[in-house]
């Protein structure tokens, strides 16, 4: 190990030449900037994957009958177009690359509270991807259960499933170790003076969300346990003929899968609270709110689960309690946005890209959300259950929730992490392209879901054709839109102009550090006085 | 924030590590959670079967197993306050104490399972399939999964214990940086306590 003496301060973190060399200087390095990195690369890998998954996807639903596959195929399809784009990018998406990159520079740390731990949980990450792929690549058929691995097909079914369900559960333990990592940096290493109110939104988001990991992700991976073990030696809790409930699977699944959605949003949330007062130059307003709504968020997120399960079997009682917790959890959603719009209100606002995304995130935010509410509402929820509606509302909640606000983060610290500028010019064509292709994408999906198309088939009656054709354009532009970006930012953080340390005037510790950061962050621990905040314009 | 103070090594904080390991443990303990929620509800739908079943378990077995794991988790905790008092030798001592017993333990889970085999029970076997409720099944299906789950703990625990013996004895975990083994010790009381309760559920409640 090397003290801290024999690390320079004056060279950044992507420069700094350690103890290794080449490649092994990334997979072998405890700095939590360096693992973001090694996050994202992976990320973007397996998002690819997932992508042109749900393009294939798309193409086969262009019209009625088979189009370029069999049903067997698609089910495999979507099953890990689900696996891959839940468990590896949405879950981990925001904390594991902005968390890791900007949490300890944010609270004026030198690292996360275990370096090693941190590195150990991306290897967990790549084992659980390879772990999924290799169910893919080898055995007698690609999982076909869908991403819930509802019993009892899930041991019913003699595609090669085993590894997918270990992946998953793997990478559920590198959720946890994240978590874990966080809630204790969060705990013990803030800048001296940085009092819990005075912490910035985002590692706040990132407290609650911790907590949801760590609280959730172990019921979830017992059940896979259960699971698995049902598939080798039939142990009989899943299985009907043998005593055991599927209803129960059910149940277990969505206590952690429905505050993984959490997971997967609150940190989204939290890179919005940044963007939004740094791009308006005005306090954010209503801090304690968006706090209090976060921890909200958290706690209720807990006891919704079964709003999943409305067809499933239950009890009247458990049917309107989960559906008034689920009107219950809209509030603090709402509470946000109502948050951000009054920060903007009398803004000194800069349109620039961050925010562009940031207020499209909003827009599809509330979509996704109000129909949420369609959902969870009994009456309706009966009538669209397992359709295209289901499928359009979770798209744009978690795509547009995740996705705007990942992209839109991306944006605003790309300068701080590769100490580049990008194409401003391109970013916005990109940004055009893709929010204007995500609409078409999944709004036609609403409409067929309430004319009652359903999910997961490969093929439709010819009613549903027009607005069929309609989202199959629309993922060809969304995913052009995609291209530019990632084009763009690949080129600007080789080529770019030389950014500035604080491109956009934030007030974040972040923006107080060299771009890109020297290795230890700090030269010297920052100190928060009695009127030093994360907001003070 | 008092507690930011620079040690001499500055990648070393104690507390923390003290934090992230009950953390830890809150996961494990929600890991078993999840079957402790199962076995409640299999055992609420079928109250007889399992009383049944629960018969075929010998407790006198799972009382010495778990004066074992009681006695073993005090060794480990008197190993802990011997480092505090710089006694490396009595440390170490108690160390292998708490192996031998953890050992002991899994070689009486280990006939214990051997039994229920020769009695053609296991999952899944044709003797349960053919033969038994489906209450009964359940119970011996939830056996197998969380005792062995424990006993999986059980090795995981030892495997600790022993790299914190290493380091004791080459004196990287000493007096002032005792967290490895204080960890150690943390464990082995969470794998001591899931057994506490697994201990009732599976051999007293006849």
């Amino acid at each position: 190990m090397q003290t801290a003496a024999q690390i320079p301060h004056d060279v950044n973190y992507l420069e700094y030449k350690g103890k290794y060399k080449g490649i092994f200087s990334w997979i072998f390095s405890t700095d939590h900037k360096r693992i973001a990195l090694l996050y994202l690369y992976s990320m973007m890998t397996m998002f690819v994957v997932g992508v042109s998954l749900g393009l294939a996807m798309k193409l086969e639903l262009i019209a009625p009958g088979k189009t370029i596959m069999d049903p067997q195929t698609y089910n495999a399809l979507f099953t890990v177009h689900g696996v891959i784009m839940i468990f590896m990018i949405v879950i981990p998406g925001l904390p594991a690359v902005f968390g890791n990159f900007m949490l300890p520079i944010m609270i004026g740390a030198k690292d996360v509270a275990f370096p090693k731990v941190n590195l150990l949980s991306w290897y967990f990450y790549v084992l659980g991807a390879v772990l999924v792929i290799s169910s893919v690549l080898f055995g007698n058929g690609i999982p076909d259960t869908g991403w819930t691995f509802y019993a009892p097909y899930s041991f019913k079914t003699g595609t090669n499933l085993l590894p997918a369900i270990f992946g998953a559960f793997v990478l559920g333990f590198s959720s946890i170790l994240t978590g874990l990592n966080f809630i204790v940096t969060i705990h013990r290493m803030r800048a001296p003076g940085m009092t819990w109110f005075k912490m910035p939104l985002f590692p706040w988001s990132l407290y609650g969300t911790a907590w949801i990991q760590l609280l959730a992700t172990p019921v979830v991976g017992i059940t896979l346990v259960l699971v698995a073990l049902e598939r080798i030696f039939s142990i009989g809790v899943f299985d009907p003929a043998l005593g055991g409930d599927p209803v129960l699977y059910q149940h277990l699944f969505w206590i952690y899968s429905h505050p993984a959605v959490y997971v997967m949003i609150l940190p989204a949330m939290g890179a919005i609270s940044e963007i939004i007062p740094t791009f308006s130059q005005k306090h954010i307003f209503g801090y304690k709110a968006i706090i209090a709504s976060t921890l909200a968020i958290a706690f209720v997120g807990y006891f919704v689960w079964g709003h999943h399960m409305f067809t499933s079997g239950m009890s009247g009682t458990a049917q309107y309690t989960f559906s008034i917790l689920t009107f219950i959890v809209a509030i603090p959603s709402a509470i946000k946005v109502f948050n951000w719009i009054s920060t903007m209100h009398k803004g000194s606002i800069n349109p620039d890209i961050p925010f562009l995304w940031a207020v499209t995130f909003i827009f599809v935010f509330m979509i996704g959300g109000f129909s949420g509410l369609v959902l969870g509402a009994l009456a309706t929820n009966v009538y669209v259950h397992d359709t295209a509606f289901v499928v359009a509302h979770f798209h744009f909640i978690v795509f547009g929730g995740v996705g705007f606000a990942f992209f839109g983060a991306m944006h605003y610290w790309f300068p701080k992490m590769f100490g580049r500028m990008y194409d401003k010019v391109w970013a916005k064509v990109g940004w055009a392209f893709f929010t204007v292709g995500f609409l078409t994408l999944y709004s036609p999906m609403f409409y067929l879901g309430m004319i009652g198309m359903p999910r997961r088939y490969y093929d439709y009656l010819p009613e549903f054709h027009a607005a069929n054709i309609l989202s199959t354009l629309g993922s060809w532009v969304m995913t052009f839109g995609l291209l530019i970006i990632i084009i763009n930012l690949f080129r600007s953080a080789k080529n770019g102009a030389i950014a500035p340390i604080n491109p956009w005037n934030g007030k974040t510790l972040e923006w107080t550090v060299p771009s890109p950061p020297p290795v230890e962050n700090f030269d010297e621990i920052p100190v928060y006085g009695e009127k030093d905040g994360p907001y003070e314009y | 924030m008092e507690h930011v103070t620079q040690h001499s090594d500055p990648h070393y904080d104690q507390e923390a590590s003290k934090l992230g390991m009950w953390l830890f443990i809150f996961t494990e303990l929600l890991l078993f959670g999840g079957l402790f929620i199962v076995y409640s509800i299999y055992r609420f739908l079928n109250p007889e079967a399992f009383q049944l079943a629960a018969q075929a378990l010998n407790p006198v077995i799972g009382a010495i197993n778990t004066i074992i794991l009681l006695v073993s988790s005090m060794t480990i905790a008197m190993s802990t306050s011997a480092l505090q008092k710089k006694n490396k030798g009595l440390t170490v001592f108690l160390l292998e104490i708490t192996i031998m017993l953890a050992l002991i333990f899994l070689i009486n889970k280990y006939f214990e399972w051997g039994i229920k085999f020769d009695h053609g029970i296991w999952p899944g076997s044709e003797h349960m399939i053919n033969d038994m409720s489906k209450g009964e099944i359940l119970f011996f299906g939830l056996y197998f999964v969380m005792t062995g789950l424990h006993a999986l703990h059980i090795i995981i625990g030892m495997i600790i214990i022993i790299v914190a013996l290493n380091k004791v004895q080459k004196g990287t975990v000493h007096a002032d940086r005792p967290s490895l083994l204080e960890n150690a010790g943390l464990y082995w009381h969470l794998v001591d306590l899931i057994w506490i309760f697994l201990f009732p559920l599976f051999y007293l409640i006849h």
